[in-house]
């Protein structure tokens, strides 16, 4: 978003203010009237319920983005692969977000059953309340590994640090962010329209992010 | 109604907010003695210090602990020269936590109530043959226990609310880190409000009862003064 902010704020003669905030917390605070014009969700429950309770408009809900998961540690130089996740002693605590709360979280578990270490890795489990804090358990070492958004790793502060290792999209069901539009102003209507234009397309792509299925 | 997991949560609070307490009230007994009868310089600057988490939000306190956990901060470094497990995700992390956090709270009814004795008991007691140790015991605490009734329920009440910390160092373990504040949250991000509304009615009685407990018990004991 920090990336996609300027882009829009230069194509428009609108200014974007951006509040950033759990999917779960601004999903509470729009059902009970948050004057919110658009809202990017970081999974597809929470804006399919606005739409579902009448506060969003059937034909604004869209998918903006599909998330990739990443295995992340500080130590660089370690070779981040299926081999390294799936031997178990090679780490003692691997971060993940919470998956009641964080589609990255939830496909964090699909991973562990797909590879059927479940029960390996529950103990060595911490969870973050966020993908964000997820990510800060596993930057500040206290989690040997971390299982996070491949955006995150190669967000620029990020990019020239620790090991990296983007987990195939197989091993997951789709982490797929809708977004709805809130009300009928003229510019919330060209913020929507904008995330689908090819500056979007390729600052998704460039940030560690898929393209919604469907986007040419 | 409460899950297995809020059971727990709500078990591993009550035991993180009596530990805490604790260990305060004991650390705390001699730093504000001191604190109340020092006359060195460096006072003002050890009260500032103390009152910090009054002032500071939760989470800085919680990231820079975050920080001194890892293997190569100032802690990580030295529980792990000392063969010990890490104290980051852990219970113990968690009390070494609130108990920064909540020491304020402990601390300052303390120093009040030893400020408030003067040295007239202290000097009588000396007198009459009394040990520094002796003095203490017999004179200095029970003239103190409302000091201590205080910061005891500060202490206890103010981790029993504790939140940004936990999230910063816990990782919201079932069974050793996660708290009722937190499992309060998860349930309210993951929608479940009902569960939520089970937690923190649950948590609003019972920090209730305990205070209304303590104060009852406190007006028996003015009034046992009384008589």
């Amino acid at each position: 978003m920090q990336r996609i902010q300027p882009a829009f704020e230069e194509a428009s003669e609108h200014e974007l203010r951006l509040i950033r905030g759990s999917s779960g917390k601004h999903y509470a605070q729009i059902h009970n009237g948050a004057p919110f014009d658009v809202f990017l969700s970081a999974d597809q429950i929470r804006p399919m319920l606005l739409v579902q309770e009448g506060i969003a408009p059937k034909t604004s809900l869209i998918t903006y983005a599909q998330g990739q998961l990443a295995l992340w540690s500080r130590q660089g130089e370690l070779n981040l692969n299926k081999k390294y996740l799936l031997k178990t002693d090679n780490y003692r605590v691997i971060a993940i977000a919470n998956p009641r709360l964080a589609p990255y979280g939830q496909a964090a578990t699909e991973v562990f059953s797909k590879l059927g270490i479940e029960s390996l890795v529950n103990e060595k489990l911490v969870m973050g309340e966020n993908i964000a804090q997820a990510f800060q358990f596993a930057f500040s070492g206290n989690a040997d590994l971390g299982l996070i958004a491949y955006s995150q790793a190669l967000s620029p502060n990020m990019r020239d640090q620790g090991s990296v290792w983007l987990v195939p999209s197989e091993l997951h069901q789709p982490i797929k962010q809708d977004m709805v539009i809130l009300n009928d102003s003229e510019a919330a209507a060209e913020f929507a329209s904008f995330m689908g234009s090819e500056v979007v397309r390729e600052i998704l792509i460039s940030s560690g992010y898929l393209l919604p299925v469907g986007a040419r | 109604m409460l899950s297995q997991p809020d059971i727990a949560a709500l078990l591993i609070t009550l035991r993180l907010a009596a530990t805490t307490t604790a260990i305060l009230l004991l650390l705390g007994t001699p730093l504000a003695w001191w604190l109340a009868t020092t006359r060195s310089r460096a006072r003002s600057a050890i009260e500032a210090v103390i009152a910090l988490p009054l002032v500071l939000p939760p989470t800085v306190l919680g990231f820079y602990l975050l920080l001194a956990f890892s293997p190569d901060g100032p802690i990580g470094a030295t529980t792990a020269a000392l063969g010990l497990p890490s104290m980051a995700f852990s219970f113990w992390g968690l009390v070494l936590g609130s108990a920064i956090y909540s020491l304020p709270f402990v601390v300052q009814p303390l120093q009040n109530a030893f400020s408030g004795l003067g040295r007239m008991p202290l000097e009588v007691a000396a007198t009459l043959g009394a040990g520094p140790l002796d003095r203490f015991i017999s004179v200095v605490l029970p003239l103190s226990k409302m000091g201590y009734l205080t910061a005891a329920v500060l202490g206890f009440a103010h981790t029993l609310g504790e939140f940004g910390v936990v999230m910063m160092i816990g990782g919201n373990i079932p069974g050793e880190t996660q708290v009722l504040s937190i499992a309060i949250y998860d349930h309210v991000e993951a929608l479940e409000y009902s569960q939520a509304h089970w937690l923190a009615a649950g948590l609003l009685i019972c920090s209730f009862v305990v205070l209304l407990m303590i104060y009852s018990a406190n007006r028996k004991f003015h009034l046992m003064k009384t008589v």
